[in-house]
């Protein structure tokens, strides 16, 4: 893959210059034009990196590295800050009003996910006990009333519509409705619409000024490649947007929109869409995204959720086992277990760094989460001496396991392979445990 | 509106953002590498991609010696024949079955117009006189089966749907054999959006795949994966991925009357060598064009 080349470049660029005592012009321009190359190829938005690299380029070769005892590292150091100051440094909340109920608009292109986020969202607030309140105000695609209907029942949400009418007239009267029923949010769901249709712009500016909301969402799908500066530009220009969800990371994007977005309409991204199920949806972590999109990882997020889910003294001991790569099969079975609890399997690997890469080489360890029950019965068809040291498990020792648990010599097979591969995996992390201090995981 | 005049109308924001730019170059006679620089960013604020555009420019640049080129206008035309050579020169049509129905599996991504381009290709076959028939195979998301529904009745086309939740594989099989019991000429298969990267949304996809082949001799005939212009480098993934689960016949690329370029597909193309067969340029049913390799990079550099 034409990534893993680029931001593996980018890091041995970068690792090169880490040693480096002293540094010229020339230096530092071959890393920052790899760092360009990896930030165009992540979709950040060609003007945005060249404002980037003109500044990093300036503190380059400034003071504070010429006189820096380690150049290379201030140099890594730049790049990072300056990431993280466009993106963001801290969660955005979502804004409250005063006085009940707190407005939301969600406004985006077609396809760019504002029906789904809206439940989204209502389903985060609902847990919080808040009493949202939704309105379907897309009355252009069909069946778009309908989804978000839907959606609200199954979240125990209830959903305001007033069929076709012009949205406007829908948004007021589910004002009126939701300050008769105390729902302390309303959120809106507006039709997707293209940033240069002037008629549908104006019908969001019309319901702006109706509603006068407390936020106006801008909802992006973490895909987009350089029109995400039109789009922003174009919705920013015609509202006044408070900020910005940004779905679809659960994809295997780089998502460089983020970067561009922030960088055009200067709103954080407050949300991150993570799933089609109601519940993935979390606060956005901007300190996080500038790893992703040169492709390093994101250990704290792994690690938060690792938090999340385990108990503390747990994850200690696991911390302590990949640090030590030491795992037993019983390890594994445990933390297969605790991964179940953490959600998909794959998005965890993707949060790791260097998985990018072995991935591919993990691709025989496809990773389904039915699997789970297998792996289970297989190993706790393993006697505990053979869990402590799969090396002894010989073609007759498999033949048992694989009747005991109801599977085939085959999944047996395949499940030490995988042990075997998990093992390597470890051993990578606790390496980069012990190196990655730092923001940059992989140096 | 005629179908140049639309093609044009749709590229008409491709064309001024990447001519006002485009116009200042190719009137320069100096091909320095400052020239070479700017074409490159050129080529990347329209979704080309890094590798894609390198590759261009180097050829170019060669091109460029080769010819002994001395005019903007000229080197115009060398880049343009270049993206040809990838995308191909001539029109795409879709497959038409040896025995009917003629079965049109249509794949992609959350969001990038799958049902909608239905609808459209529903529209476009209605109007050749053709029996359509389609099938709600988004079982899953909320009141899909109910959005095409409403595309059914605006083209007039039958609808073969199931319970929400239920096994699309079934589903499609069920249209199709429907399709052979009334004698249709085609059917339409609507997917489940899906991100390429969930293994077992992938592996329901070669599922269905696999049943709906069962269902009719050389089925499905086409498969059409669906890609949104303003996507930027991971169609390019996408497109690898679907490829491997479902081999892809050919590109439909929607949300062309934006603002994006759609570049995307000249790295897809570049990589997969399969055609784009149709653009998307709007919500109406008759919004769906077949893609003109000719005139869409003659749309992207033609002289304002």
């Amino acid at each position: 893959m034409v990534f893993e080349n680029l931001s593996n470049k980018l890091q041995e660029t970068l690792r090169k210059l880490k040693g480096k005592g002293k540094l010229n012009e020339k230096d530092v321009d071959a890393a920052l034009r790899e760092v360009r190359l990896a930030l165009l190829e992540a979709d950040v938005n060609f003007k945005v990196v060249k404002d980037f690299i003109a500044k990093v380029k300036e503190r380059c070769l400034g003071k504070e590295v010429l006189e820096s005892l380690t150049p290379g590292q201030q140099v890594i150091k730049i790049v990072n800050d300056e990431l993280t100051m466009l993106m963001g440094q801290s969660v955005a909340k979502l804004n409250h009003a005063s006085n009940p109920p707190t407005i939301v608009m969600m406004v985006g292109l077609q396809g760019s996910g504002k029906t789904t986020s809206s439940a989204k969202l209502a389903n985060l607030l609902k847990k919080k006990n808040h009493t949202p309140l939704l309105v379907a105000a897309d009355i252009y695609r069909p069946a778009a009333i309908k989804q978000l209907q839907v959606l609200g029942e199954e979240l125990d949400v209830p959903v305001f519509q007033m069929g076709q009418q012009d949205p406007v007239t829908t948004v007021k009267a589910a004002l009126e409705q939701a300050k008769r029923n105390r729902h302390d949010y309303l959120i809106i769901d507006t039709a997707g619409r293209l940033h240069v249709d002037e008629e549908l712009m104006d019908e969001l500016g019309r319901m702006e000024k109706a509603a006068s909301p407390h936020e106006i969402l801008l909802v992006v799908d973490a895909m987009t490649g350089q029109d995400a500066v039109n789009v922003a530009q174009s919705f920013r220009d015609k509202l006044g947007l408070t900020g910005v969800v940004l779905t679809k990371l659960d994809g295997d994007t780089r998502g460089g929109a983020a970067l561009s977005v922030r960088a055009v309409t200067g709103c954080p991204v407050k949300f991150a869409g993570l799933g089609e199920k109601t519940d993935a949806f979390e606060p956005f972590h901007p300190d996080r995204m500038s790893s992703r999109i040169l492709g390093m990882g994101d250990v704290l997020t792994l690690i938060e959720k690792a938090q999340s889910s385990f108990d503390h003294k747990q994850a200690q001991e696991m911390e302590k086992k990949l640090r030590t790569q030491k795992l037993t099969l019983d390890d594994f079975l445990e933390q297969m277990q605790q991964l179940k609890k953490m959600g998909p399997l794959n998005q965890i690997m993707d949060m790791m760094p260097g998985m990018g890469g072995l991935g591919k080489k993990l691709k025989g360890m496809s990773i389904d989460e039915r699997e789970f029950v297998k792996v289970e019965a297989i190993i706790k068809s393993m006697t505990k001496k053979e869990r402590l040291d799969p090396m002894i498990i010989n073609s007759s020792r498999r033949k048992r396991i694989a009747s005991g648990s109801g599977t085939k010599v085959q999944d047996v097979n395949n499940l030490l392979k995988q042990f075997d591969m998990m093992q390597k995996m470890m051993k990578q992390m606790g390496k980069m445990g012990k190196k990655g201090k730092g923001k940059f995981p992989l140096m | 509106m005629g179908f140049f005049s639309r093609i044009k109308e749709g590229l008409k924001k491709t064309r001024t953002g990447i001519m006002s730019r485009m116009d200042g170059l190719f009137t320069r006679n100096l091909f320095d590498d400052q020239f070479y620089e700017e074409l490159e960013e050129i080529l990347i604020a329209a979704d080309v991609g890094v590798e894609t555009t390198l590759e261009l420019v180097e050829n170019l640049r060669r091109r460029v010696k080769e010819t002994k080129a001395k005019e903007g206008a000229q080197v115009v035309e060398l880049l343009k024949e270049l993206i040809l050579n990838i995308i191909g020169t001539e029109k795409s049509g879709l497959v038409e079955a040896a025995e009917k129905p003629t079965v049109i599996l249509v794949l992609g991504v959350n969001g990038v117009g799958k049902t909608t381009t239905i609808g459209k290709l529903a529209a476009r076959y209605q109007g050749d006189n053709k029996k359509v028939i389609l099938a709600a195979g988004d079982t899953f998301r909320a009141a899909a089966c109910e959005q095409l529904g409403v595309w059914a009745e605006r083209t007039g086309c039958e609808m073969v749907k199931h319970q929400g939740g239920a096994d699309p594989a079934a589903v499609l099989f069920d249209a199709v054999s429907a399709a052979k019991a009334r004698n249709a000429d085609v059917v339409l298969c609507d997917t489940a959006g899906r991100l390429h990267n969930k293994t077992n949304l992938m592996d329901e996809l070669k599922k269905v795949y696999r049943v709906v082949g069962k269902a009719a001799p050389g089925a499905p005939h086409e498969v059409l994966l669906v890609l949104d212009a303003t996507t930027g480098q991971n169609a390019l993934a996408q497109a690898k991925v679907f490829n491997d689960a479902a081999p892809i016949t050919g590109v439909v690329l929607t949300k062309l009357d934006g603002t994006a370029k759609g570049g995307i597909v000249i790295a897809v193309a570049r990589a997969l060598k399969v055609p784009v067969k149709f653009i998307g340029l709007g919500e109406k049913a008759d919004d769906l064009q077949s893609f003109d390799p000719k005139e869409y990079v003659e749309g992207l550099f033609a002289q304002n």
